[in-house]
Order: C-alpha cells, then sequence, then structure tokens
C-alpha cells in the first residue's frame, strides 16, 4: 500500500517507491491541509478566479490550465503573494493574509524563472541566505547549505558564481534555497518552463524525490504520472479535479 | 557577463585565508600609502607586492588581462593625456598609482567571498544597531547589487540579439523598449522572489517546529 493513499481516496492512481521512509511521515500530512473556500480574485475589473473551494490533503497536486486560466494566482495565494479578493485560504489553519509570515515559513515557493530567485552571489551563500533569521552561527549555515546543496545535486558547488550556473542548475539551488528551511509545502509555478529537456528531467528527479508535500502548476503533463490530483483550471474556475489520467483526459478535450 | 572588478576565486592562499574584515582594512591601508607615496620606486614596489599577491593566490595572468583589458585602455588614454599636461614622469606615476590601487582591489575581490566581506562589514557595524540600523540588510543589499549586474547585462545583450535578428540595429526604441519592459518584470519576479524567500517579514521568527531538530534561537 503506499503511503499516500492512507489519507485519500482519491489516490487510486497514485503509485511510485517511496513507501517506508514516507509512511512514517504520512501522520504529519494527515492533519496538514490547504484549503480554499469559497476563493475569487479580481484585478480591477478583471475576474481572474472565482468560486474556488478545495481542499488539499495529497502529496502530490498539480494544477494545470491554458494561460491566462489562473494558476498562478491560485498557487500564489497558497503562501500570500496575492491575496484572495473573496473567500479565504487556509494553510494549516493559517491564513496567508493574515498569518504571512508564518504561511511562508511553511511553504516554500519556487517560480519559473531562475534568474530572479537568486539574490546572492555563490550558490553556497544564496542558500545560507535563507537561514538568516535561524539563529546560526556563520559556520553552521555554510555547513547546512552545503550539505543542502550536496543532498539536490549540487555538492561542491557552494562557491560557485551563482549566475554561471546552467538554467537547470539555477532552478536546483532555487529548489535547495526553499528546502534548506524544511518547508511542509513546495509550491512551484510551471518551474520547467524555461528548462531544455536534459535540464527538466534534472529538476523533475528532485521534485519527484521530496518527502515534502508538492503543489506543481505545469503545462509538462508527462510530469504528472505520480501525481494523485490535477486540478484544470479554465478561465479563473475548476473544470476538473481528478486523478491524472481523468483530469489529463479532460483538460485534452478542452484544448481541442 | 564579464566585470570590471573580479569575482571571488575560490582557492587556499594566505589571502584566501586572511579574515575579510582585515584584508579589507589591509586594502584601505595600502590603497593610502599608495595615494600618499608619489614616487616611481615604492609604487613599483606596490606593485610588485601586488604582483606577488596574484601569484601567491595562483591567479593566472589570463584570467587578470581579460579583467584588466579595459582598464589598461584607459590608463592609455589617462596616460597620454597626462603627458601632454603634466610630463612623461608625473603621468607615469599618476598611471602607476591607478594601476597599482585597481589590482590591489581587484586581488582583494577575487579572494574574498562577497559574503565574507559582508559579515565582517556587518560585524563592525553592529554597535549601530542600537541606532536602529540593520546591518544584515546591508548583505542583501550587496547580493543584489552584484545579481542587477549580471541580470542587466544579459537582459541588455538577450535584447540586442533580438535586434539585430530583425535587422534593427538602428532603432534606439527597438533596443530601449524591449529592454524596459523586461528589466521592470524581472524587477517584478524578484520582488515576489524576495516576498517568498520571507525579505520584508519582519516579525521574529517562531522556533523551529520539527521534532528531530534542537531548538535555535531567533536573532531578529
Ligand atoms: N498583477 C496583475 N494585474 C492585472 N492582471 C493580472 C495580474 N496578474 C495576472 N493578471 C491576469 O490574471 C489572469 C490570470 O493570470 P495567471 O494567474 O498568471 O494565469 P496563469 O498562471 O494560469 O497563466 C490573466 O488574464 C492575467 O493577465
Ligand atoms: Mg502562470
Amino acid at each position: 500500500m503506499n503511503a499516500s493513499t492512507e489519507n485519500d481516496d482519491r489516490a487510486g492512481s497514485a503509485r511510485g517507491p517511496r513507501t517506508g521512509r514516507l509512511r512514517f511521515r504520512a501522520s504529519r500530512w494527515e492533519k496538514r491541509l490547504i484549503e480554499f473556500d469559497g476563493v475569487g480574485h479580481t484585478y480591477g475589473e478583471h475576474t481572474v478566479l472565482s468560486g474556488i473551494d478545495l481542499r488539499i490533503t495529497e502529496r502530490r497536486v498539480a494544477f494545470v490550465g491554458a494561460n491566462g486560466s489562473g494558476k498562478s494566482t491560485l498557487a500564489r495565494m497558497i503562501n500570500g503573494l496575492v491575496h484572495p479578493t473573496r473567500g479565504r485560504v487556509l494553510v494549516d489553519g493559517l491564513d496567508p493574509v493574515r498569518d504571512g509570515k508564518r504561511v511562508r515559513s511553511r511553504v516554500g515557493f519556487v517560480f519559473t524563472n531562475p534568474d530572479s530567485q537568486i539574490v546572492m552571489p555563490t550558490a553556497g551563500e544564496d542558500v545560507a541566505f535563507s537561514l538568516r533569521r535561524k539563529g546560526l552561527s556563520k559556520k553552521e549555515r555554510e555547513d547546512r547549505a552545503a550539505a543542502a546543496l550536496a543532498e539536490h545535486g549540487l555538492e561542491g558547488y557552494a562557491d560557485h558564481p551563482a549566475q554561471q550556473l546552467s538554467g537547470g542548475q539555477k532552478q536546483l539551488l532555487a529548489l535547495c534555497s526553499m528546502l534548506v528551511l524544511d518547508p511542509e509545502v513546495l509550491v512551484c509555478d510551471e518551474p520547467t518552463t524555461l528548462l531544455d529537456l536534459r535540464n527538466k528531467r534534472l529538476l523533475v528527479e528532485r521534485l519527484q524525490a521530496l518527502e515534502q508535500r508538492v503543489v506543481l502548476v505545469t503545462h509538462d503533463l508527462e510530469l504528472l504520472d505520480d501525481f494523485e490530483r490535477v486540478v484544470v483550471l479554465d478561465r479563473g474556475g475548476i473544470v476538473a479535479d481528478d486523478e491524472p489520467g481523468r483530469a489529463l483526459r479532460h483538460y485534452r478535450e478542452l484544448v481541442t | 557577463m564579464s566585470s570590471p572588478l573580479g569575482l571571488y576565486q575560490p582557492g587556499d592562499s594566505p589571502l584566501h585565508r586572511t579574515p575579510a574584515g582585515w584584508k579589507f582594512l589591509g586594502l584601505i591601508a595600502f590603497a593610502t600609502v599608495i595615494v600618499v607615496f608619489d614616487e616611481p620606486v615604492p609604487l613599483a614596489l606596490g606593485g610588485v607586492a601586488v604582483l606577488v599577491g596574484f601569484v601567491t593566490a595562483r591567479i593566472g595572468p589570463g584570467r587578470v588581462f581579460r579583467m584588466m583589458r579595459l582598464l589598461l585602455v584607459l590608463l592609455a588614454a589617462v596616460f597620454a593625456l597626462q603627458w601632454w599636461l603634466i610630463g612623461p614622469e608625473s603621468a607615469t606615476v599618476v598611471c602607476l598609482r591607478l594601476l597599482v590601487a585597481i589590482s590591489a582591489a581587484n586581488l582583494f575581490t577575487l579572494t574574498t567571498r562577497i559574503g565574507d566581506l559582508v559579515s565582517a562589514i556587518e560585524r563592525g557595524l553592529s554597535p549601530t544597531r542600537g541606532l536602529g540600523v540593520r546591518p544584515e540588510l546591508l548583505g542583501l543589499l550587496v547580493g543584489l547589487t552584484v545579481q542587477a549586474v549580471g541580470a542587466l547585462s544579459t537582459i541588455a545583450e538577450q535584447t540586442r540579439q533580438a535586434q539585430r535578428a530583425r535587422n534593427a540595429t538602428r532603432s534606439v526604441s527597438a533596443f530601449a523598449v524591449p529592454f524596459l519592459v523586461r528589466t521592470l518584470r524581472h524587477a517584478d519576479e524578484l520582488g515576489e522572489a524576495l516576498a517568498a524567500r520571507g525579505v520584508g517579514d519582519t516579525a521574529p521568527e517562531e522556533p523551529e517546529r520539527s521534532e528531530h531538530a534542537p531548538p535555535e534561537r531567533g536573532d531578529d
């Protein structure tokens, strides 16, 4: 039995080789929940999301939909980067609008463009930057950063100029800078869109190995094989919410 | 991306291992001495000292040349001008002084992690915390400056290529408009990424919640 099926009746098709270690942590997710409750959003006159109700308990959830369907807006609400203009969002019972800081310490976010996410000159410093408020000594910060880099495929890159990494490595670095804080949830907004096939694979392998909960916004439908739940958005509303096979069939019908 | 000041080159020479703060003070002292002595001989000695620094830090001549290329052109122009204005000897001194001081600064940036310099400055500034200065923001500022230089040159280069591809190299707006739009978008994305990393969340960090990690103390 798969770890995820313990807390989820939608996960009929979920599969994956990572049963043992994850079962131990399954209880932690059981209580965790991302909730959208009648959520809507408008930019001025323009309604980009309306009537969104979702209760997310699964470990692997994806949002798919055409450009402009509201995926990014929805994903950004999870860590309070965008506030709903209607309804509310709850992450582990916390409201990202009022408790932004606490929510952001639980939710990591990886964006599309790796160049915009790296703020320090070297890879090691960028990861260590995430630890700046942890009250660690400089040595401890460096050690943890180096360990995190090694864990996510960037072993030995601590002193490497971050801007000289490949696109895929930059995205791994962005991932690393989030994971070093051990978030409960990782939200990724089209993290592979700007990567070539090889770098895409590199990142996907890492994402698949994560024990964190992942909410993935993507156009790369082949990434979704081991996902438990796929939410299809169209013009600001949910038009399908199912296991990947059925959801993606719906999505394909929608676009043809 | 190329930058007039070299970025850190990893190494374990004595220069690399000298604490950043002391090295920085050393650099300031060196530059002061260079400015005070305006005889060619002590200047040349200073130059030799910097050269020895490059050799012990194992920074190859190729890399140094690539970095200093632009500077050498500039220096040649300065030299010609000074020769004409104040004569060959003074021109030599002025240019030697510039060359030595800038090489020393380069040696410093090549052997010092920016992060280490920033922490040293943060430590030096920490007594000012009571006055409301937040030294940790300085680190971010330095990091973002370096990032911005890289990002803007990448955007400029890509915009120039797109311009060339469309045979619009003479059109100013074919460069300026996309450059501006892309720069603004970059700024937008950067702002979002910083917010996601908790920059601007000022309340103190809650204690770590994980079951296995020991509690940690928050420092700001
Ligand atoms: N800051 C903004 N101001 C105005 N409109 C926006 C803004 N951000 C997004 N939009 C609009 O909201 C809609 C949904 O955008 P988004 O959530 O980014 O969609 P997706 O990620 O699915 O492509 C689009 O029509 C977009 O133009
Ligand atoms: Mg989007």
